[in-house]
């Protein structure tokens, strides 16, 4: 079906003109990054430079005994070798909530991959053999690897002495965060329940997989400070942890973003960036470290895999009365973000769906699995792959379509969550669902053409494992919501700083932010609104660092919403001091310069009517306008922690996906023919942008759900498969095509009414996949990843 | 590290002779990986790309003599009316950009269960043909692979080639990942009917320490289609010898469960490409034109 | 040792190579050509593929003397001048870059593919970009953007 080059999505513009909001407009960045110019954080060099490498663990929980450097120092070119005992502070910890991981490990390590030394040299093969010639000399300890392991009362402790505020309620010291979330009273709501499934479900460990490898260059500058470029989702939040360990005022520590290969979560911890800078202080020169890929399966944390118990109950009727779950999620060795994803798993655990009686629970453990942290959807996703089960399952027992249990069930603008919050824009669950509901499907049999059977269209691709044998296609559905920006009360903001000059009578805007542009399109949509904002056509971006104030992280769905309302905000402050620029230079000569409402269009100042009153060039003159400002979305409070009560988020986004597979019976492989997408996105700032959020989110859903898993040995919680050769994400021959239905509902809170986009299709992709393999092998299937031989185990 | 650069295949089988500890490296695909890793470190590799009879086929006496760097690519677009099982092999090989530089004797030399040319040289009824200073021999190919990534090759011998009959029927192959494009294989399954001979190959990787034959089934198959007059008549198989088959080559299988798959779902998969690629080749035999004037 | 070759029509000359070291290790180290990107060093993802004596394959797995005396097109050497190559073009139109660090590699790869296929099927498309993992985009506009480029050559000629 070639469709001679015209995209495919669904898109839809504003009619507003020169390459503002709501426009497709291009990436700023393109052209740079399709001539190969584009420097990402691996691409960097400089004069005199060392490369670094990190020794690391290669047992899961060991007492180090000694670490002895003599041979790798001896080694030619080597310039320095560091371990824990060479840490310039008594800072010697990091981490995003709780500071519980160590730079370099002391006296124990608690993961496998867990850094232990450092190396500069003048080569990455020197620094490379100099890191196999430390000695490690270490005595290995008892693992804790589950729920039973981690809380059994006799279990090691991963983090004896906590001090962190979580501490005090959890009910064990191997529970990093626990949230319940009561509403109701389910004892009698399960008594006026015609109907009851109950499931466990598993969702595997998931990797972020970005293709740029965790990299960066370190140089020491004279004034003992370092200047670090990196690739990372928040600069200031890289370094308000790393000054402290290096012994430096923030403002010795200055970082420049680097072009970023890819984020999804893995780059919210820091990875390279101490350890870089150490190496770099030490030696007195630049540091350069690039992590291959098997270390950045170790560089970086992972998706939590999941353990959930749930409990639906319905009326008849097919009214939901009650929910009840519990989510165990395994946090690994160390916090980083477990608290936050515990957060949202707890009070995004029912889904969509008006219940009313609520009892849910989520914690995550702490162990001496590889540490998880933030991916796409962020505690949302593994609940979402459970309750689209369950939703199902209630479906067939009460004989009804599963998009009609879910519309009855449908959350709409005005229902009020778990926990208590009313939901006050629009939450168009039903018009999602029907909308890839009503979508012709595709049709069957794709495989067989004029010159016999294609494989490539058929479950096994190439590989020619059927020509159509044992082959059966289902249909699943799904529909899941996640929060967008920072919750529970995070004083979540951001700051931009704009400024407006004329250059040669033209005017010109800068917009300067510390958004890290992870390949979202953020940077596209701080043009458009500057555009919009200002009325020019011509927007400089300034490159992404700490010399101006926090953008906060490209997280969350957060950037478009919370860095665009403070570019925004900020254009309005400029905009506000032009006008009065120009009432003080002309408004005497001129009276429409002090009656009328004045607008900036086309790069003049007009009246709401429409008159020419002067060019922005001769308003400026000489002068620069510029304006730095934090901004902030409205507050959101913190969770009660008995109750999960609260007003915790501060906006949804949902997103519902219709998945067709083909499955080949007997082998167990999926061939997925399309996977659907309506979204909600509020403003389409950009189109086409936002449609390949929705599409790349889609696709890593498609990931989870049939072929991606970090498998760790249960025996040595030894990551077993830390290569792309084994963890596999999808190619072009797995990914089907995806359309794009985006919906424009304006939440009233938002700039321009937007929603963040970015996670929200990567929560229903993945359980309308196992759906439709449901559908085709009438299996029960209650684990992701799906592998061939849980269809056909032989 | 030291890389020696022959210019022809006198100076690369001297300087294997010379140091026969030297790692070959032709496509580099397998080589290239545990050097960038970190995983291997030999004192001396030995390029074997400019050698150019490596990269040249011939074909003489029903046979083509396939040089040992004759990229899959190369493979899949033109050598597929002559050595089918192989090509189809060839299109199941990593990426377009692996196939373009990687050759069965890579495959051959890393002698992994999971090289995905093997079923495919099994069931064709392949010779390695491997060469030292010494002299050369030719080594039926199920005879080659000795272990686990351990072959028949002396300290001293570089693989020439590899000689495969042309096909006298119809060739099958399959493999299972657990994706469909860029997979090492879960299982994989060769099979060619030879009706000159009235037999049929198999070939099996992934599921045994080597890739192996499935003997009793071949045998078992043989004699059906003896007894039925199949060669004969091109007469349908009946579906019960056809399971049959499939369990026997099922049987042959010696899997392991390891990151990849089970071994109980290997053993599986594997009877279940055996009956599929039967069913396919049988109906190619039986569809030949001309095949079967007068039969009844 | 040292390791002549010909990128993008000039001669060049790496001096100082270390035997175990990679074509692309070379390109982007020593001879200040770092488009080709490092994702995996292990050939499964594409995003180091360059044109060797014009067959597209995975720099990473190229030793550096391997290459001696060879013919090397990278991503830098796609544009003819200013002017991008009709394949650069249409990723930017169709809205197929985003992180782009699987770009470079797929420029060269899908420009591979349009020598030697000007009007690929859409399946032909996908197994002949089977090699080059994307993690940002689903691919649909990858597909987007080579229909397109397809469709201008189409146009052009």
């Amino acid at each position: 079906m070639a469709r001679n080059g015209l995209p495919t999505a669904t898109t839809r513009t504003t009619g507003s003109a020169g390459g503002g909001v709501g426009e497709s407009v291009p990436r700023p960045d393109g052209r740079l990054k399709v001539t190969g110019e584009f420097a990402y954080s691996s691409d960097l060099w400089h004069e005199d430079m060392l490369w670094g490498r990190t020794l690391r663990s290669p047992v899961a929980h060991a007492e180090i005994l000694a670490l002895d450097t003599t041979r790798a120092l001896a080694v030619p070119g080597v310039h320095a070798v560091l371990t824990h005992e060479d840490l310039p502070t008594a800072v010697r910890h990091y981490g995003l909530e709780i500071p519980d991981t160590p730079v370099l490990a002391r006296d124990r390590v608690r993961h496998h991959g867990e850094p232990l030394a450092l190396v500069a040299a003048d080569h990455p093969e020197t620094a490379r053999r100099a890191a196999d010639l430390i000695e490690i000399v270490h005595r290995e300890l008892p693992l804790v690897t589950d729920e039973s392991s981690a809380l059994a009362p006799d279990a090691p402790l991963l983090h004896p002495g906590r001090t962190d505020p979580h501490a005090a309620h959890v009910p064990h010291p191997n529970v990093v965060h626990r949230q319940p979330v009561r509403r109701g009273d389910v004892a009698a709501a399960r008594r006026r329940a015609d109907v009851i499934v109950r499931g466990e479900y598993v969702f595997g460990m998931q990797d972020q997989a970005f293709l740029g490898p965790e990299s960066g260059l370190a140089v020491p500058a004279e004034d003992g400070g370092v200047d670090l470029h990196v690739a990372t989702q928040w600069l200031h939040a890289d370094r308000r942890q790393i000054a402290p360990v290096l012994g430096l005022p923030e403002e010795l520590v200055r970082m420049t973003l680097a072009g970023v290969g890819g984020a999804f979560g893995g780059r919210e911890d820091l990875s390279m960036q101490i350890h870089a800078s150490l190496l770099a202080l030490r030696t007195g020169r630049p540091v350069k470290m690039v992590y291959d890929r098997a270390e950045s399966f170790f560089g970086h944390v992972h998706r939590h895999p999941a353990r959930l118990r749930y409990e639906h109950g319905a009326t008849r009727e097919g009214r939901l009365t009650h929910v009840s779950a519990r989510i165990v999620l395994d946090g690994g060795a160390y916090a980083s973000s477990s608290p936050a994803v515990v957060g949202n798993a707890a009070s995004l655990a029912v889904g969509p769906y008006v219940v009313d009686h609520v009892d849910v629970e989520a914690l995550a453990l702490y162990t001496n699995n590889p540490p998880c942290g933030a991916m796409r959807g962020f505690g949302a996703v593994q609940a979402c792959f459970a309750y689209e089960a369950q939703m199902d399952r209630l479906a067939a027992e009460l004989g009804l379509h599963p998009v009609e249990l879910r519309r009855r069930n449908a959350m709409s603008e005005g229902s009020t969550l778990p926990t208590g919050q009313r939901v006050d824009s629009p939450a168009p669950v039903a018009e999602l669902l029907r909308r890839v509901r009503e979508r012709p499907l595709p049709p069957a049999r794709q495989w067989e053409t004029s010159e016999g059977v294609d494989v490539r269209q058929l479950p096994g691709g190439p590989s020619n494992s059927t020509h159509g044998e044992g082959v059966v296609r289902g249909v699943g559905y799904a529909v899941g919501f996640k929060n967008v920006g920072y919750s529970e009360g995070f004083d979540d903001h951001s700051t931009a700083r704009v400024r407006l000059e004329a250059t040669g009578g033209e005017p010109v805007a800068t917009v300067h932010t510390a958004m890290a542009e992870v390949g979202q399109g953020g940077v596209t949509v701080h043009t458009q609104i500057a555009r919009t904002e200002l009325g020019v056509s011509r927007v400089i971006l300034a490159p992404a660092d700490t010399r101006v104030g926090s953008a906060g992280s490209t997280s969350a769905s957060r950037q478009t919403y919370v860095t665009g309302g403070a570019v925004r905000n900020a254009c309005a402050l400029v905009r506000e001091r032009v006008l009065e620029l120009g009432r003080r230079r002309f408004g005497a000569a001129e009276p429409a310069w002090l009656s009328e409402e004045l607008l900036l269009a086309d790069g003049k100042v007009v009246t709401a009517g429409g008159e020419v009153l002067a060019g922005l060039g001769d308003v400026l003159g000489g002068e620069a306008v510029e304006v730095e400002r934090a901004w902030r979305h409205r507050p959101t409070e913190p969770f009660d922690p008995h109750t999960g009560q609260g007003n915790g988020h501060v906006q949804y986004a949902f997103a519902a996906h219709r998945a067709v597979v083909e499955v080949d019976t007997e082998l167990g492989l999926v061939k997925v023919v399309e996977l659907a997408c309506a979204q909600d996105v509020g403003k389409a700032v950009n189109p086409l942008s936002v449609t390949g959020q929705v599409q790349g989110g889609t696709a890593q859903g498609l990931g989870i759900a049939v072929m991606e898993e970090i498998v760790v040995d249960p025996a040595t919680a030894r990551v077993r498969n830390p290569s792309f050769t084994d963890y596999l994400i999808p190619t072009l021959l797995d990914t089907p095509p995806i359309p794009v239905d985006l919906l424009e509902l304006a939440d009233p809170h938002a700039p321009y009414g937007l929603r963040g986009a970015g996670e929200a299709p990567t929560l229903s992709s993945t359980p309308a996949i196992v759906a439709a393999i449901r559908d085709a092998t009438g299996l029960a299937l209650r684990r992701v990843p799906v592998r061939p031989e849980h269809i056909a185990p032989g | 590290m030291e890389f020696l650069r022959p210019a022809d295949w006198e100076e690369a089988l001297a300087a294997k002779a010379a140091h026969p500890g030297a790692v070959p490296l032709a496509g580099g695909t397998d080589v290239m990986v545990e050097l960038n890793l970190g995983l291997r470190r030999p004192e001396r590799l030995l390029d074997l790309s400019r050698v150019r009879e490596l990269h040249e086929w011939e074909t003489a006496a029903g046979s083509v003599r396939l040089g040992a760097s004759v990229p899959y690519a190369t493979i899949m677009e033109r050598l597929g009316h002559l050595l089918p099982g192989l090509a189809l092999a060839s299109r199941t090989v990593a990426s377009p950009q692996i196939r373009n530089r990687a050759g069965v004797g890579g495959n051959l030399g890393t002698a992994s269960p999971a090289g995905d040319a093997h079923p495919a040289l099994l069931a064709a009824g392949a010779e390695v043909e491997a060469a030292s200073v010494r002299g050369t021999r030719r080594i039926p190919v199920e005879a080659f692979y000795t272990g686990v990534k351990r072959n028949a090759l002396a300290p001293d011998e570089l693989i020439r080639a590899v000689h495969l009959p042309v096909a006298d029927g119809p060739q099958q192959y399959a493999k299972v990942g657990t994706r469909n494009a860029m997979v090492i294989a879960v299982c994989a399954f060769g099979l060619a009917l030879h009706p000159a001979t009235r037999t049929v190959r198999t070939g099996i990787g992934s599921a045994a320490p080597t890739p192996v034959r499935a003997d009793a089934a071949e045998e078992f198959l043989a004699g059906v289609l003896e007894e039925g007059r199949h060669w004969d008549t091109g007469r349908p198989l009946a579906s019960s010898a056809a399971a049959e088959f499939a369990a026997l080559c099922a049987a042959a299988c010696d899997p392991i469960d390891d990151v990849r798959s089970t071994a109980r779902y290997r053993r599986h998969a594997v009877g279940v490409l055996a009956r599929r690629t039967l069913a396919w080749a049988w109906e190619a035999h039986r569809a030949r034109p001309d095949a079967f004037e007068g039969a009844v | 040792m040292h390791v002549a070759l010909t990128v993008n029509g000039r001669p060049l000359r790496a001096e100082d190579v270390w035997e175990g070291e990679s074509l692309l290790y070379v390109l982007r180290e020593r001879l200040g050509l770092p488009g080709s990107k490092n994702a995996c060093e292990q050939g499964e993802c594409g995003s180091c593929t360059v044109r060797l004596d014009g067959a597209p394959v995975c720099a990473c797995l190229v030793a550096a003397g391997q290459a001696e005396g060879s013919e090397v097109v990278t991503v830098e050497g796609l544009a003819d001048g200013e002017e991008l190559a009709p394949v650069q073009r249409a990723f930017l139109d169709a809205g197929a870059v985003q992180c782009g660090f699987c770009t470079p590699g797929l420029l060269v790869a899908a420009d591979a593919l349009l020598r030697r296929r000007p009007a690929p099927a859409d399946e032909d498309i996908r197994e002949a970009l089977a090699g080059n993992l994307c993690r940002c985009t689903g691919y649909e506009t990858i597909m987007d953007a080579v229909r397109l480029a397809a469709a201008r050559r189409s146009e052009g000629a």
